[in-house]
């Protein structure tokens, strides 16, 4: 068998080209942070692991600190203020056991909010977190219908004293980011997560879901955990451990 | 048949500016509700976190579902051949843009960010049901307006039947997207059903001619031109076979709901202990909307020109009643996030949800009646729409007063 000489131009020229570019992607995958220019990469998946049997009734500490982080403020009006997380009590019928966890955005594998958004405001970045672009939405409310969680929020109403980490917009819908702005920076946190571990609860833990070697998932592997409505076959980025 | 001969109104009289006038005060009340609303943001509306779409999208989706049926009659014409309804075909295109147009108003109107409409119309995601239905209705608008075309212009004539079968099997589509809209919500328990799509199609029929007869009956009576009993003895039974159908539909849609254990949760609220929403669906949906009308249109009852409109009415207000209990009942009913176990939050889940609508909404709503109707009665001055007479001996030379005879469906309904 010979190779001609055409085909072995061709053969030379892809293995430049790839031993060209490939450290560099080897650098962009394991570098944690990453700067604002890169892209979010799928190498990670970022994630939650809620342990119910560790959150405190009655401790608030996630949801203050996440209002602090992402400057929700509105007050008075219970029905249309922001909840981008929330304690939710559950109750068994039968037998009247008690079990109380935040609940948020859970950052589907398969967001149907994205999948309904006419727009593609709803989007999903390459690392599992699912957020909206504040500049396309245009309020129309159907990824809040689509949204099995109830996890997102409409802004009904102006707004005052924003933090410019966590842009807001008057009508248009919003819910819980992951803190990708603190992910981004590289602070390897959540809002949430930190303060529960402030409070010495540690009943949420935030990690790469993608890295076998992260504290989340030698967790999620040692143990077993569930996802809401695991029916829906979402494949949320947001695990509960002891949930009955 | 004799050569059917239109005529555009004359529309100089006191009656027809006050008409004018009213509907766009109407419209214009709308608008002022929604500037109102995107000024202050939806909390002057009675919409929130839980119930996120309200009272305007009910007028919408009634209006966007009957702009699909008031085609129905010209589709009779062109594409099954009817003849007696080939002078009412242009009419029936004229009000299946017009009411589009006034459902997509309030649809828009109701954004959070109704200036960000180029954006609508700029960015797509395919994949959603949405953008597709943003394109089905841009296409609905073409297609009707060719085959409009088609109709009026006399060397394009020819040319009708092929227009009105591709607006038919469009409309047909069009409907199926918006009933999607909702099948495609599998978390809410209310729309969880593949019944919707057909449903929303029997819905537009009935919907759709209900206001065709009323707009139809009303022109003619106002503008003196002469409308026989040919024509709205038909129509009238038509109506019925569509009610009736609809009723049977959301028989069906029940039971189907009552076989799956998992959604008797929802069955019951609506059925049973809903509140508001178990009246307006006994009260409004199946008294009001449904066996009254049935039985105006079905039994020499509603054989008079008063009672045939008002069968048109019951049916355009059960129609509202209908919308109202699957947009709004269907979302007042809680998500299900944990499948048997009680559930609260400061969220308020688990909780059936609290729904007033406001007086901007309600100003909003209407307005795309408003809209429709000024549309309307405005087309029909500027463009030939009416036939000078639909009298009985215009019509239908054979036609038959059949007062004393039976009064059974006619051979037009049972191919619709
Ligand atoms: S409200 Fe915004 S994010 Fe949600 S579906 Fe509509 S455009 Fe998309």
């Amino acid at each position: 068998m010979s190779i001609g000489r055409r085909d072995f131009l061709k053969a030379s020229a892809i293995a430049t080209t790839a031993t060209a570019f490939a450290p560099g992607i080897n650098l962009i995958e394991l570098a944690a942070a990453r700067n604002p220019e890169q892209a979010a990469t799928a190498i990670h998946r970022w994630g939650l692991l809620i342990d119910v049997n560790k959150c405190v009734k009655g401790c608030t500490a996630c949801v203050d600190a996440c209002f602090i982080e992402n400057g929700i403020n509105e007050k008075g009006s219970p029905t249309t203020d922001a909840q981008w997380i929330r304690k939710v009590t559950t109750k068994d019928k039968a037998t009247g056991h008690e079990q109380i966890f935040p609940v948020m955005c859970q950052h589907c594998e398969h967001p149907p909010c994205v999948d309904v958004c006419p727009t593609g405001a709803s989007f999903k970045r390459k690392d599992g977190i699912v957020l909206v672009d504040k500049h396309i939405c245009i309020g129309c409310r159907y990824c809040m219908m689509a949204c099995p969680y109830k996890a997102r929020s409409f802004v009904h109403q102006t707004l005052t004293g924003q933090n410019h980490n966590a842009p807001r917009g008057k009508g248009t819908v919003e819910s819980c980011t992951l803190c990708v702005h603190k992910i981004d920076r590289g602070d390897g946190i959540t809002a949430c997560a930190d303060a529960c571990a402030g409070e010495n609860h540690k009943a949420i833990i935030f990690g790469d879901l993608k890295d076998p070697r992260s504290e989340i998932s030698r967790q999620l592997k040692a143990q077993a955990s569930s996802q809401i409505r695991a029916d829906f076959n979402l494949n949320t980025g947001v695990r509960y451990r002891g949930l009955s | 048949m004799k050569a059917v001969h239109y005529s555009v109104i004359q529309g100089k009289s006191f009656g027809y500016i006050l008409l004018l006038g009213i509907f766009g005060a109407i419209t214009a009340f709308g608008f002022g509700a929604a500037l109102y609303m995107e000024h202050n943001g939806h909390i002057v509306t009675g919409m929130n976190n839980q119930i996120v779409w309200g009272l305007p999208h009910v007028f919408a989706v009634f209006l966007i579902v009957a702009a699909s049926g008031a085609l129905n009659v010209a589709s009779m014409a062109s594409v099954f051949g009817r003849a007696l309804y080939k002078p009412l075909a242009r009419l029936s295109g004229l009000l299946a843009i017009a009411l589009l147009a006034g459902g997509l108003a309030v649809l828009l109107l109701d954004l959070g960010r109704p200036d960000r409409l180029i954006i609508a119309m700029t960015y797509y995601n395919f994949k959603s049901i949405f953008a597709l239905n943003i394109i089905l209705y841009s296409g609905f608008f073409l297609l009707v307006g060719i085959y409009l075309w088609m109709m009026f212009e006399r060397r394009m004539n020819p040319f009708t039947k092929v227009a009105g079968f591709f607006a038919f099997i469009w409309r047909l589509i069009l409907t199926t997207g918006t009933g999607s809209i909702f099948g495609f919500l599998v978390a809410r328990q209310a729309y969880d059903a593949a019944i919707m799509a057909p449903l929303f199609i029997i819905m537009s029929f009935a919907f759709g001619l209900a206001i065709f007869l009323l707009v139809l009956i009303s022109s003619y009576a106002w503008t003196h031109r002469e409308i026989g009993d040919a024509v709205v003895e038909r129509l009238r039974k038509l109506l019925g076979i569509f009610v009736a159908s609809v009723l049977y539909f959301v028989l069906v849609y029940h039971l189907t709901n009552l076989y799956v254990t998992e959604h008797h949760g929802i069955e019951r609220f609506i059925l049973l202990d809903g509140g508001i929403y178990t009246e307006i669906f006994w009260m409004g949906q199946i008294l009001i909307g449904g066996l009254i009308p049935l039985l105006l249109c079905l039994t020499p009852l509603g054989r008079s020109r008063p009672m045939v409109l008002l069968a048109a009415v019951l049916v355009i207000l059960g129609g509202l009643a209908q919308v109202y209990v699957i947009i709004i009942g269907g979302q007042a009913f809680p998500l299900e996030l944990f499948p048997g176990k009680g559930v609260s939050s400061s969220f308020f889940d688990g909780q059936i949800t609290f729904y007033q609508p406001s007086i901007p909404e309600m100003f909003l709503g209407f307005s795309g009646i408003g809209i429709t109707l000024l549309i309307t009665t405005f087309a029909i001055k500027v463009l030939p729409f009416l036939p000078n007479s639909l009298a009985n001996k215009d019509v239908d030379p054979h036609f038959t007063d059949q007062s004393k005879g039976d009064s059974g469906p006619s051979a037009e309904a049972a191919t619709a």
